[in-house]
């Protein structure tokens, strides 16, 4: 562990990306605890159907929630080696624990990260034992309820060897905490011949700030998917969660982001290909109406018979913000393969005709182009209950027509 | 029988080069017409302003449909007047699933889906359209569009291009079907205009008359077989 004087000198630390936010603006307190012992009849039900998470726990295997900086929820459903529990509690139940906080993450990597350290941020903690495959999701809701208050989570994921497991985690802002500021740190470790599905969904308000810091650590044959959902105004959203690859082993990343006017989202993924014959996949998929939109995608391939594609395409619909698509391959020795490609600007004329020439009307069919973008092929390995809740929102969000 | 299209002393621009040279041309309802013609010489421009396809500007002339002058009407409402194209090379549509489209165009969806597998395109309605489509899965996907949206004026350009001869059949009877839509004992009522190099398609439709284009005019008139027969022989006479 650093000493605090290091981490505290990062408090001044900007972020390598995004613009800069001054962590004073949100003093508000953060520690009230808010139990929602049922959260079918709890007032954030509305916000957690938003993004993906079900009060009724129908096909999942458990829920851990968070509201504001304290665990409001946590199921009693138990399944045999999944174990799920708020992290600090976890620090006290498991002395080994500490080799997995702040490993993958290095807490002066900026002001962000410094100052959910320094504060010794609760979260979530999840684990399965090796050997286990869980069936269902295991579900897990971060909500900000605070206006002007800066949530610090600190979460630790961890699949043991010949273990498996999916998550779906939902973040949402209630409507009169819009102008607060997330912080979520989130470290991951996936074991040998193991499997991570990790489904985030944002839901967020239009003032609101959102800084993650998202780090995932892969053993050897094994598998992580990384979802990343986004289909409501925010104010400022940068992230840039990385993987790192043993022998064997892939990484995929999905991204899938609507900017509305005055959003400015900045995110993708990183993956460090350092196992022989590791593979990942980084694909962006974004429409910009009138917002600000970078999608991100790096690889670092590092060890022999790396491969690697990266794709990002966005869509202009409306005039007013700006797209940009960075992808970058870097690579150390000669045997690895890695591609890219990217696209970027306005529905292409001809198949707008192409559809007008069957029947629909101009608005019509540029709905349905931008519409099938974003359902498309992109988000492989959602689980299929998210990706119907998916498609209804994209069906509903106001796009072309 | 009354004209279904006419085309007057049509002048059109693509690629800021003027592609057709004022062409006249007449198709009758329930008249099948065949366009000949070398490679460039305007016949696929000339299905694509009869369509509207914004890459082409009509620069002179006008293209009349049953009596309305559709000249710079957008492609939706030529669509709704009855007007359906088979293109050689459409684009892909990604993102956008054949069943998808088919729901939100045809008159009946749900019998416009059942009747996929007459098309053998009952596996297709999960994909996205056109998306690594082979050359008679592209023809036959269109067609199956074509049938759901029952078009009065068929625009066919180049049917047999690209397909296996086993498909070349299939293809064949569901032009003839489309043809044959609403036939009474008045004959046909359904038109179309067909291009085609090899003729082949020409065994399933029955068509009336040959046209011949040649650098953005229409050279020669007649028989479809005849004419057919002399270009086999001759040439284009270039």
């Amino acid at each position: 562990m650093p000493e605090s004087q290091t981490v505290r000198d990062a408090l001044n630390k900007k972020g390598a990306y995004g613009k800069d936010l001054d962590l004073d603006h949100y003093e508000s307190d953060m520690d009230k605890q808010i139990v929602v012992d049922d959260m079918e009849k709890s007032d954030f039900k509305s916000y957690m159907k938003n993004v993906g998470i079900v009060a009724d726990e129908m096909n999942r295997s458990g829920t851990i929630m968070f509201i504001d900086n304290r665990p409001s929820h946590c199921s009693p459903k138990t399944q045999e080696g999944l174990e799920y529990m708020p992290l600090q509690e976890a620090m006290k139940k498991y002395d080994g624990l500490k080799d997995y906080c702040w490993k993958a993450i290095d807490p002066t990597k900026d002001k962000y990260t410094a100052s959910t350290y320094l504060d010794d941020a609760d979260g979530y903690f999840v684990r399965v034992k090796s050997g286990y495959h869980i069936k269902s999701p295991l579900q897990t809701c971060m909500l900000l309820n605070t206006n002007k208050g800066a949530q610090k989570v600190h979460n630790v994921i961890i699949v043991e060897d010949n273990a498996s497991l999916e998550m779906i985690t939902g973040c949402s802002t209630a409507h009169h905490a819009n102008d607060a500021l997330h912080m979520g740190i989130s470290e991951m470790y996936i074991g040998d011949n193991s499997s991570l599905s990790f489904s985030m969904i944002h839901s967020w308000g239009n003032q609101t700030g959102v800084r993650p810091r998202t780090a995932t650590v892969i053993g050897k044959n094994s598998h992580f998917t990384n979802n990343y959902v986004i289909m409501h105004p925010v104010g400022t959203l940068q992230s840039f969660p990385s993987a790192t690859l043993g022998d064997n082993s892939s990484a995929t990343y999905n991204t899938m982001c609507i900017a509305y006017e005055n959003s400015d989202i900045d995110t993708g993924g990183l993956v460090y290909l350092n196992g022989e014959k590791s593979r990942a996949e980084i694909m962006s998929r974004s429409i910009s109406m009138g917002g600000k939109m970078c999608a991100r995608g790096r690889m670092v391939g590092n060890a022999p018979g790396a491969k690697g594609h990266l794709e990002c395409r966005s869509i202009i619909l409306k005039d007013g913000g700006a797209t940009l698509a960075i992808p970058e391959l870097e690579a150390h020795i000669a045997d690895v393969e890695m591609t890219h490609e990217a696209a970027v600007g306005k529905v292409a004329r001809d198949q707008i005709e192409y559809l007008m020439s069957r029947g629909l009307d101009e608005d019509q069919a540029v709905s349905m182009i931008v519409k099938g973008f974003l359902s498309g092929a992109s988000i492989n390995g959602l689980p299929p209950e998210l990706q119907k809740e998916l498609d209804e929102a994209i069906a509903k969000a106001n796009l072309g027509d | 029988m009354t004209d279904m299209l006419n085309i007057v002393d049509l002048h059109v621009e693509a690629g800021g080069r003027e592609i057709l040279k004022g062409v006249n041309l007449t198709v009758k309802e329930g008249e099948t017409s065949v366009l000949f013609g070398p490679n460039g010489s305007g016949k696929s421009t000339l299905l694509a302003s009869i369509m509207g396809y914004s890459a082409i500007t009509v620069t002179s002339g006008k293209i009349i449909f049953k009596g309305v002058d559709i000249t710079y009407l957008p492609v939706d409402e030529r669509a709704k007047m009855g007007i359906g194209m088979m293109m050689q090379r459409p684009p892909n549509i990604y993102g956008v699933k054949l069943g998808d489209l088919l729901r939100a165009t045809a008159d009946d969806p749900d019998t416009a889906i059942k009747e996929a597998d007459k098309f053998r395109m009952e596996r297709f309605m999960e994909r996205e359209i056109n998306v690594g489509f082979s050359g008679g899965e592209i023809k036959r996907s269109e067609l199956l569009q074509l049938t759901a949206q029952s078009p009065d004026l068929l625009l066919l350009d180049e049917p047999e291009s690209g397909v296996d001869l086993e498909s070349i059949d299939l293809i064949g009877n569901k032009v003839h079907d489309l043809l044959e839509e609403r036939k009474d004992s008045n004959g046909r009522h359904v038109s179309s205009l067909v291009i085609t190099h090899t003729g082949q398609i020409m065994d399933y439709i029955g068509a009336k008359y040959g046209y011949v284009m040649k650098n953005g005019v229409i050279d020669r008139l007649g028989d479809p077989m005849e004419l057919l027969k002399e270009i086999r022989l001759q040439g284009y006479g270039e």
